[in-house]
Formats: structure tokens, C-alpha cells, sequence
């Protein structure tokens, strides 16, 4: 680890300004950016510690929709939101470990917009908000690519408005080293209609399945997805899976997740 | 002796008290007054050459003490190999030179070019990032088969090719081989890879060298499973120091899976280094470096063949193994896929021709040395896979047809040069199969087809060669040290013992073990006796732990040395009691006139031997103090029978372990838990090895598998709980406690139960498909179901396939 400046400010509008400095960078969980920086494979002259900003950390269920703090753990949303929104709280549940779970926050993974993250598919399959110190952004056009998202510098995610599905359920086929989703679908049942988001496959990042989605959105039930298949192109190739393996289980992981739910 | 500590007793283990509760003292607990640290800058390409290394920006660096090369190191010798062999036209291998840095050339991803040290690890790293180095990037090889090729790249301009040797065993019975296969009524064969494997020990390896210039003496702390070996290899073959002028301590250390029995580079450079600085030199390798540095294991490509009759006996086996050196030759690196995988390639069985072929290659690779087993689950693997497939093919029971052709009289002498002393292998199959209930696998097929998974269920049959070895032996084998085992047990003035250890626990708990043999000999409590090991400068010259050979080599030592206590406390007591020394008992801690009530406590008779006023100074010493060195008569031979029961999701291909049932034989056992332990830790290393790890390696030479993030370590949730059975035994006919050893037997008879079991539920559901190459991950399994595209490269074939599969 290179040698880095350390703070924690007291509120958003300092973190804000720290922010503005070169190379700063804001610390969440810290459960990508810490082994990152162990690796030397990233250098911030200065981490800004989230931790103090007051009310940054929450679970708010308010009528059809649930927001959740920035600074939520992934801990505190599986037993918050479990009421509320059950498919979140489980998705919440079964991200990494207990340790990574008591550390990592919700601002955090939406913020890195790793391919493989759990919290992106629960995003966008329910449409949700990324609220920022700025403004409003909505799923559709919060993720732009593989740890790519419409972030400008200096803005933070205060929160995440979710509206809540009418069912909803999160199937993840794990990669076997890492445990990260080698292929993971959300499935939301909503309002107008169903929508299926998936993350781990691709080589873009989190996106949507609207094949699925109009099948399911005119009949919500596995059989509709009979015939459907994902093509590969596009798809992550590794040393776990190839392309035509993942594009082939976004269709069982859609079908599962259908199945958990009818 | 006290029941609930001698031999026999599942004591607990004591030495885990302090590792509960964070007090156990690893190599990296120890900080030395004024100790520097090393970083080793390691090559990022696997192969080329050094044009230039500029170390002025970097000797400037804060805290910098100095920047080694090659250069500082022209009067040390290379890192030794401890085996040699002679190939099949005569010659002896090809043994390259092994630098502890690299001379001019990089040879893997991970060889040393330079080492920094600096008063603190950070410094070091950021000098490590201002070093200058130049280097020409050549053409590596990474697969073996390309290796031997014309025209290959050369991992090394000194030798004539990448072949290692080419090993023929038994070269004489080859031209009977090739006819019995060519005469057979049946031949089954079967052409797999054994994948490499990454040790992975939770410590990882570390390195303290310090020296006292007013004694002209040095020591290496560091995370070793032989001290000794490390003091003899290092001192005599590459820094020149004397065995008395060199002292090597092993502390508590986490795990080593044979990982640790090798001499590596960091021990002799902070060894050197702190010499030349006049201050202690730490190393302490992180996880990535333990990747591509620590040796890894397995990486054999094989083809089998096994000759039938028209009754289904065993006629002949055939195998051809291309195995792994990497980019240099480890300490044991030769041994293992020649004298401890030929040797055993008779397996269970009355096979009464057997020909092995074993083509060693140098490849771009990190060296390949023993990893838990060695050598035995690369021949267990491919023997049960091709029995199995053979029955598969002949539409047989794989039971019946392993009972046929089962050894049943011993001692056996196989057609590989080994002698099976004793063994009830029909005994260990029925156990496996009570255990497993095997005959209630239809019902449980059933349930798992109503929920649409696929069911199967595997058998494997294991035999290995441990207790390793009888010295005389492994010299003609060509081993360059002996094998034999010490120990000096201490008696101390009020009673208590020390026992000094050559053997080395670094997860066996031979603390609590060795304790219960020698309290049951003496007929005193446990606690009465202390274990100590791994520094040789209190202990006798001893071989270290490996090859399940500290119970059945050192606890032997421990016995002899014991018994000669005994013999001199007899002699003792009997002065006192004014009898003869024949007619003394020693019962439960006392020493008793026989038929008489006239008894002694065994702590009067120690304290008599260190305050000797009453005693028999003309004809015995003083003290209490005996040290003996055990050399065996020949290995052990352990066996089992292993059940694996799997489902198979046929939608993504992904296999789950639904029962494990390990029956083994390991002759008399000491403390029943302990072995329990052993057998599971080795199974979840076998079951891992078939179902999720791989070392992978890209076409460059970059190691792909260079993290947790992408190397499968198995988790406690990816198994159900075993059922391990120990109680088939048949005592070892030729050391003093009966034992066998079971340190590897999980690891080794594991792999072939799993894959027999994964591919018996794709027969079940109509698929027939041969063999899938272990790790059988989701995807392989899915690409064979449905013949999609697997994770491996488009159209390749096993030929091409060597590192990582």
C-alpha cells in the first residue's frame, strides 16, 4: 500500500469538497478499494471515510417504494428490507461472506459497477433511482459498461430509491473460486410489467434481458421462457465458463428464479 | 497406563489450545532487534532475457540498505535437486542450474531477478518499483508435449532438450507388456490429465536469516517441514556453511502439504543476506508471490492401458505419463512421478505385468515438486478411472470386478518393486460399502431423479507406499539422502520426559500423538511428557514430515529410544530394590519385584538416576537420556476403499457431493480423532482437486489462477459431513508400533471416487461419456452433457493440454 492521507468527515458537504482534491478518493466498505490498494494496483493521495456522514445509513419503506441509505450495509438491508422488498433482502444476504457483508455498503458496489456485483441486477431490474449529492439518475441510465457509471467527479450516492416489485427474486450461479456471480438474473415483477436484469455474463456490465421481459411481462410463468435463449456474443470467457455456458445459464437462472416465484 | 491418554485414546489435541487462541509462534511472529526486509522483484514474464539491471535509482531510495543480483551471489551454489534419475538408455536426468536469482534468463512468471532490502517492507517495495530492468521477452513453452518437440523453445541453452529424463520401469517386463496387451481377450484405455494444483497453505511460507558475527554463526527461522534437510541442502550444496555454524528453526507452522519440504531461493538469500548486511533479513511472502513460488503439484498427462482375460482377470497395465518439472528442477521434484507413482501402479490388484513410461519436461512453468500424496494419487487416479471404465465396458459390477482381481495373500511382491507387507482389501470394500450404503443407492437415485437431478455413485480403491523409507533402498533409487528418522527422548530428575523430535508437526498434532505412545510405554500420564521439534539445535538430525512417514519412521525412533530408557530405569530400580533386572516389571508408572509387593515409582527411579547416592555407578552412567535413529525395513502400505455419491444438476452441470465414505486401513492407530482429522482434511484436498481447483496458465506463460479471486479453494459448505472409518486394520509387520501413516490417504483415494461417481450419474441418465478432466467444473460437465462449448480452448485435445488443463 502507497502512503495515502486519511479523513473522515462529519458530513456530505466536506466529504464533498475533500472530494475535489486530486487523486482523493471515497471509502465505503472498502471491500474492493482496500485489496486494490494493498496490490498497489491503485494510489488515492487521500481516502475519504464515508462512515460519519450522518444519515447515510437506513432502510426506509414508504408506501411502493424503499430507499436505502448510501452507506447501507449489505448486512443491514437483508434484515431491514426483508418485509418490504424479501428479493433485495435475499440478494443482500447471499453477497460474499458475513465479514464482507458487515463492511460492504450498497453506495460502494453500485459505485465500482463491477460486472460481477449482485446489487447492479437488483437496480436495474427494478428500475430503481441512484439519488447523488446532485441529482437523480435512474437505472436505466446510471450503468454505462464494466465499472463504468454516469458518476460525474465529486458526486456521491446518498441513496437508492427502490420501487418496491410485486415479486421479485434474485438467482445467482456462483463462479466456483471467487463466489461472485459467474452468471446472476433479477427478476422483478413490476407494476407495467416484468423486467430481468443480469449481471456476470457480459462483457458490457449489468443489463437487461428484454426477450425475457416481454415473454414474461405477457405471461409471468417459466413456461413463457420455453425457446428463448441468450446468445453468446458479447458474453464473459474465462477460465470458469465460456460465452455460450454463461449465455445458456441466464436462461436456467431466469427460468429458476420465474419458477421461485409462480 | 492411564486409559484416557495412551495409545488408542482420541486425546485432544493440546497444542491446540494456543492455536485457538492466537498464542501459537509462526515464523512470522518472530522479529528480530534490527531486522531489514526483502522484496523480491519477480520476472512478470515467463520468459527472457535480463539485457540490464540499472539498481542506482533504487539504491538511493529511503531506507534502501542494498540491491542484490546474481552478481552477489557468483560464489553460491544453485538451489539442489535430492534425486536423481537415469533414464531408460542410461543416461542420468538433465538437472539445470538454479539460481537464487536469475543469471541472465527468466524462466516462469514469478522467478526472482533482484532483492531489495530495506529497514522497512514498504521501503523495500518502493525501491522494488524504481529498479531498472531491462528484459527481452522470449518465446516460452508451456505445454509438454510442445516442450519435446524440434524447434521448441528452450527453457535452458545449457541442456540438449526439455526432456528431463525418460524414465522405464520395469524396463525389463516392456516387451512382455506390449505382447500381453496385444494377446488380450479385452484392453480398456483411457487417456487423462492429472491437474496442477496449488498447495495453498493458510501460512504462507516466510524466511528469517540472521547472523552473530562474534560467533561466526548463522540461523534461518522459517516455515519448514524438515529443518534439517533445509540446514543440510542449504549449508553443504549452496552457501558453503557448516552444519555447526548453521542452525534452522521450524517453529509452529501453518500447514505445508508438502509445499514446505523444499529448500527455496528467499531461505538461502536472507540466510546470505543477513551476513553481508550485519542485520536479520526478513521475508514474508504474500499470497500472490505464494502462487507462482511456492512449488506446485501434480500437472501429469497420462494414457493408460489395462490388458483383461476372458474371465476379467487383470492381464497387464501400460501407462504413458508426460509429467511437469516447471521451469526447474524442486528438491523431490524427480521422485515423484517415477519411484513414487511407478511403484504403485500394481494398485490393489494380482496385475502380474505392469510397464510404467514416465517423460519428464521442462517447461516455462513454476517448479513442480510432492503435494500431498505425490506421485501415489496421480498412479491411484488413473488405475481406478480405467478399472472402472473397464467394468463400465465389459458391462460388469466395478465392485466384483475389483474383488477378482484383488490381492489377498502377504506379503505381495508386486511387479514394481514393492513388497505390500500386509492388507485385507476385501475387508476395507466391505466397510466402505456398509458405511455408504451402497445397496440403498437405487432409493436415494429416485428421490434425486424427482427433483430432475442426475444421481451417481463412485468407488475407488487406494494403495499407497509410505513410512518412506528404508534408506538402502531409496540410495539405489537414487536419492541423494537418507530416509531414516531420530529421536532423543530426556527423562527428567522428578519424572517428566522431553522428547526430542527429528519428525515435524505442522498440522498432525504429533504434540498430543508422540506424548500417547510414550506415557502408554512407561505407564504415565500424558502430560508427564513434552514434545519438541523443528530446531536443530535441540534436536537430533532428522528428515522432517512427509509422505505419512512421522508415526511410522519417527514415532519408530521415539519407541527404540523409549525402550532403551526403560531398559536403563530397570536396571536402576532393580539396584534399589536389590533384585535383578530380569525379574522387574514396569506396570503403570511403577517398577515392581516380580511376585513381590516391592515396588518403585518411576519418579524414584529417575530422581535416583540424577541424584545418584543409591545407584550402580560401576556399571551404569548417571542420567536419563537416550537418543536412537530408525531406519525402516521397508514402506508402509496403507490402503481403503472410498464411496463418493454425487448429484448432478443437468441444467448447469454442476455437481455437488451428497456422501463421502472413507474406510482405511492404517494398521494400528494412535489417536483415532487425529487420523479422523487427517483423512478429512485430505479429503476435502482430493474432492477440491476433482471438483474446483486448477492451476491455469495462458499460452504466454501468465498464470491466469494467480489469485483466491480465480484459483477454486473448496469451502466447508461445498462438502457434507464424511464418514470416516479406521477400524479395518492390519497391523505393519515390520515397525514397533504396527502403524501405517494416513496423513495422505484422503487426498489420494479421493479424486478417482468423485469422477467414477460424476460419470456413473451421466451413464445412469443415457449420457455416455468416457472421462471429464478433472477440475470438473459446471461447465465441463455441461459441455459434455450437451456439447456446448467448455472453458477450455476451441478443438483442443488432451495431447495438447498439460499445465492447468
Amino acid at each position: 500500500m502507497y502512503d495515502f492521507e486519511f479523513m473522515k468527515p462529519s458530513s456530505l458537504d466536506e466529504a464533498v469538497a475533500a472530494l475535489a482534491e486530486e487523486d482523493a478518493q471515497l471509502l465505503a466498505g472498502g471491500q474492493t478499494l482496500l485489496p486494490t490498494m494493498k496490490q498497489r494496483l491503485a494510489m488515492p493521495s487521500k481516502l475519504i471515510s464515508l462512515k460519519d456522514i450522518p444519515d447515510f445509513s437506513y432502510v426506509k419503506a414508504e408506501g411502493d417504494t424503499l430507499t436505502i441509505g448510501g452507506g447501507t450495509t449489505h448486512r443491514q438491508v437483508s434484515e431491514e428490507a426483508e418485509s418490504a422488498f424479501p428479493g433485495l433482502a435475499s440478494l443482500a444476504g447471499r453477497i460474499g461472506d458475513p465479514a464482507v457483508r458487515n463492511r460492504g455498503t450498497i453506495g460502494g458496489s453500485l459505485a465500482n459497477n463491477d460486472p460481477a456485483a449482485c446489487y447492479p441486477a437488483a437496480v436495474l431490474a427494478t428500475g430503481a433511482t441512484v439519488i447523488t449529492n446532485r441529482r437523480e439518475i435512474p437505472a436505466d441510465e446510471y450503468f454505462q459498461g464494466m465499472f463504468t457509471t454516469a458518476l460525474d467527479e465529486g458526486e456521491i450516492i446518498t441513496a437508492v430509491r427502490f420501487p418496491i416489485p410485486e415479486a421479485s427474486r434474485y438467482e445467482k450461479f456462483a463462479q466456483p473460486a471467487s463466489r461472485f456471480p459467474m452468471v446472476a438474473c433479477f427478476v422483478a415483477k413490476m407494476n407495467g410489467g416484468v423486467r430481468v436484469a443480469v449481471t456476470g455474463a457480459s462483457e458490457e456490465g449489468v443489463f437487461r434481458w428484454s426477450e425475457a421481459e416481454e415473454a414474461l411481462t405477457a405471461t409471468f410463468s417459466a413456461d413463457a421462457l420455453e425457446g428463448l435463449a441468450h446468445p453468446a456474443n458479447g458474453m464473459i470467457s474465462d477460465i470458469h465458463g465460456s460465452g455460450e455456458y454463461r449465455a445458456h445459464l441466464i436462461g436456467v437462472m431466469t427460468k429458476r428464479a420465474v419458477l421461485h416465484l409462480t | 497406563m492411564p486409559k484416557d491418554g495412551g495409545i488408542g485414546a482420541s486425546t485432544k489435541r493440546r497444542e491446540d489450545v494456543r492455536f485457538l487462541t492466537g498464542t501459537g509462534r509462526y515464523t512470522d511472529d518472530i522479529n528480530l532487534p534490527g531486522q531489514a526486509y526483502v522484496h523480491f522483484v519477480r520476472s512478470d514474464v515467463a520468459h527472457g532475457r535480463i539485457r540490464s539491471i540499472d539498481p542506482s535509482t533504487a539504491e538511493g531510495m529511503p531506507g534502501v540498505l542494498k540491491v542484490f543480483t546474481s552478481k552477489d551471489f557468483e560464489a553460491a551454489g544453485g538451489i539442489p535437486c535430492g534425486w536423481q534419475i537415469t533414464s531408460r538408455d542410461g543416461s542420468v536426468m538433465q538437472e539445470p542450474k538454479h539460481p537464487i536469482l536469475a543469471e541472465g534468463v527468466v524462466r516462469h512468471v514469478g522467478d526472482p531477478i533482484a532483492a531489495i532490502v530495506a529497514k522497512s517492507r514498504e521501503q523495500a517495495r518502493d525501491a522494488a518499483e524504481a529498479l531498472e530492468i531491462d528484459i527481452e521477452e522470449l518465446p516460452a513453452v508451456m505445454n509438454m508435449r510442445e516442450a519435446l518437440k524440434d524447434g521448441a523453445p528452450q527453457v535452458h541453452d545449457s541442456l540438449d532438450s526439455n526432456l528431463c529424463f525418460d524414465w522405464g520401469f520395469v524396463e525389463e517386463n516392456r516387451e512382455a507388456v506390449d505382447t500381453a496387451i496385444r494377446e488380450a481377450a479385452h484392453v480398456t484405455t483411457l487417456e487423462l490429465v492429472n491437474n496442477r494444483l496449488i498447495a495453498n497453505p493458510m501460512e504462507p511460507r516466510v524466511a528469517i536469516g540472521a547472523y552473530d558475527m562474534a560467533a561466526d554463526s548463522h540461523t534461518l527461522y522459517t516455515t519448514s517441514q524438515n529443518p534439517h534437510v533445509i540446514r543440510l541442502l542449504m549449508g553443504a550444496f549452496v552457501l558453503n556453511i557448516p552444519e555447526h555454524k548453521l542452525r534452522v528453526v521450524a517453529p509452529d507452522v501453518g500447514g505445508g502439504f508438502g509445499s514446505k519440504i523444499y529448500h527455496y531461493a528467499e531461505e538461502a538469500f536472507c540466510t546470505y543476506a543477513a551476513k553481508v548486511l550485519r542485520r536479520p533479513v526478513k521475508w514474508t511472502s504474500s499470497r500472490s508471490e505464494a502462487f507462482m513460488s511456492d512449488a506446485h503439484g501434480r500437472d501429469h498427462v497420462t494414457k493408460i492401458e489395462l490388458a483383461l482375460d476372458a474371465d476379467h482377470n487383470f492381464t497387464a497395465l501400460r501407462t504413458e505419463t508426460h509429467a511437469n518439472m516447471g521451469a526447474y528442477l524442486s528438491t523431490f521434484a524427480p521422485a515423484v512421478p517415477t519411484w513414487l507413482h511407478g511403484t504403485l501402479m500394481a494398485g490393489n490388484y494380482r496385475t502380474p505385468l505392469v510397464y510404467v513410461n514416465v517423460k519428464a519436461v521442462f517447461t516455462n512453468t513454476v517448479p513442480v515438486d510432492a503435494y500431498r500424496g505425490a506421485g501415489r494419487p496421480e498412479a491411484t487416479f488413473q488405475l481406478e478411472r480405467v478399472v472402472d471404465k473397464a467394468a463400465r465396458e465389459l458391462g460388469i459390477d466395478p465392485v466384483e470386478l475389483r474383488r477378482k482381481n484383488f490381492i489377498t495373500e502377504f506379503p505381495y511382491a508386486t511387479p514394481v518393486a514393492v513388497e505390500y507387507d500386509t492388507g485385507d482389501y476385501h475387508a476395507t470394500l466391505d466397510k466402505v460399502l456398509e458405511i455408504s450404503d451402497w445397496a440403498g443407492f437405487d432409493a436415494r437415485l429416485e428421490k434425486s431423479r424427482a427433483r430432475g437431478k442426475l444421481r451417481g455413485i463412485g468407488l475407488a480403491h487406494y494403495i499407497e507406499a509410505c513410512g518412506i523409507a528404508p534408506s538402502n533402498l531409496v540410495g539405489q533409487l537414487g536419492a541423494r539422502a537418507g530416509l531414516f528418522e531420530s529421536a532423543t527422548v530426556r527423562v527428567n530428575a522428578t519424572g517428566g520426559i522431553t522428547v526430542m523430535t527429528g519428525s515435524h508437526s505442522h498440522g498432525q498434532g504429533h504434540a498430543t500423538t508422540f506424548a500417547q505412545v510414550v506415557a502408554d510405554m512407561i505407564g504415565i500420564d500424558a502430560s508427564q511428557v513434552e514434545i519438541s521439534h523443528g530446531d536443530t539445535a535441540n534436536t537430533p538430525m532428522g528428515m522432517g514430515t512427509y509422505g505419512s512417514r512421522s508415526i511410522a519412521v519417527g514415532g519408530s525412533a521415539m519407541v527404540k529410544a523409549t525402550e532403551k530408557i526403560i531398559a536403563k530405569a530397570r536396571k536402576i530400580a532393580a539396584h534399589m530394590l536389590e533384585a535383578s533386572a530380569d525379574d522387574i516389571e514396569l506396570k503403570d508408572g511403577a517398577f515392581t519385584v516380580a511376585g513381590t509387593d516391592k515396588s518403585l515409582n518411576w519418579g524414584d527411579v529417575t530422581l535416583a538416576a540424577y541424584v545418584p547416592h543409591n545407584y550402580p555407578l560401576d556399571e551404569i552412567e548417571p542420567g536419563l537420556e537416550e537418543t536412537a535413529f530408525y531406519d525402516p525395513a521397508n514402506f508402509t502400505f496403507p490402503s481403503g476403499a472410498y464411496v463418493c455419491e454425487v448429484e448432478v444438476d443437468p441444467e448447469t452441470g454442476k455437481v455437488e457431493v451428497q456422501g463421502f465414505a472413507a474406510a482405511d486401513d492404517f494398521g494400528n492407530v494412535i489417536n483415532p480423532m487425529i487420523v479422523e482429522g487427517q483423512v478429512q482434511g485430505g479429503l476435502a484436498q482430493g474432492i477440491g482437486q476433482a471438483l474446483l481447483e486448477a492451476c491455469a496458465y495462458d499460452d504466454d506463460g501468465q498464470l491466469l489462477s494467480a489469485s483466491y479471486m480465480d484459483y477454486a479453494m473448496p469451502r466447508a459448505y461445498d462438502f457434507p459431513m464424511f464418514k470416516v472409518d479406521s477400524s479395518c486394520r492390519t497391523p505393519c509387520t515390520h515397525n514397533p508400533l504396527g502403524v501405517k501413516g494416513c496423513g495422505e490417504a484422503g487426498a489420494i483415494g479421493s479424486p478417482p471416487a468423485v469422477v467414477n461417481a460424476v460419470i456413473d450419474a451421466l451413464h445412469r441418465a443415457g449420457h455416455e461419456i468416457p472421462h471429464i478432466d478433472m477440475p470438473m467444473t459446471p461447465n465441463r460437465v455441461w459441455s459434455a452433457i450437451h456439447g456446448g462449448a467448455g472453458p477450455d480452448k476451441d478443438g483442443e485435445t488432451m495431447e495438447e493440454r498439460s499445465v492447468g488443463a
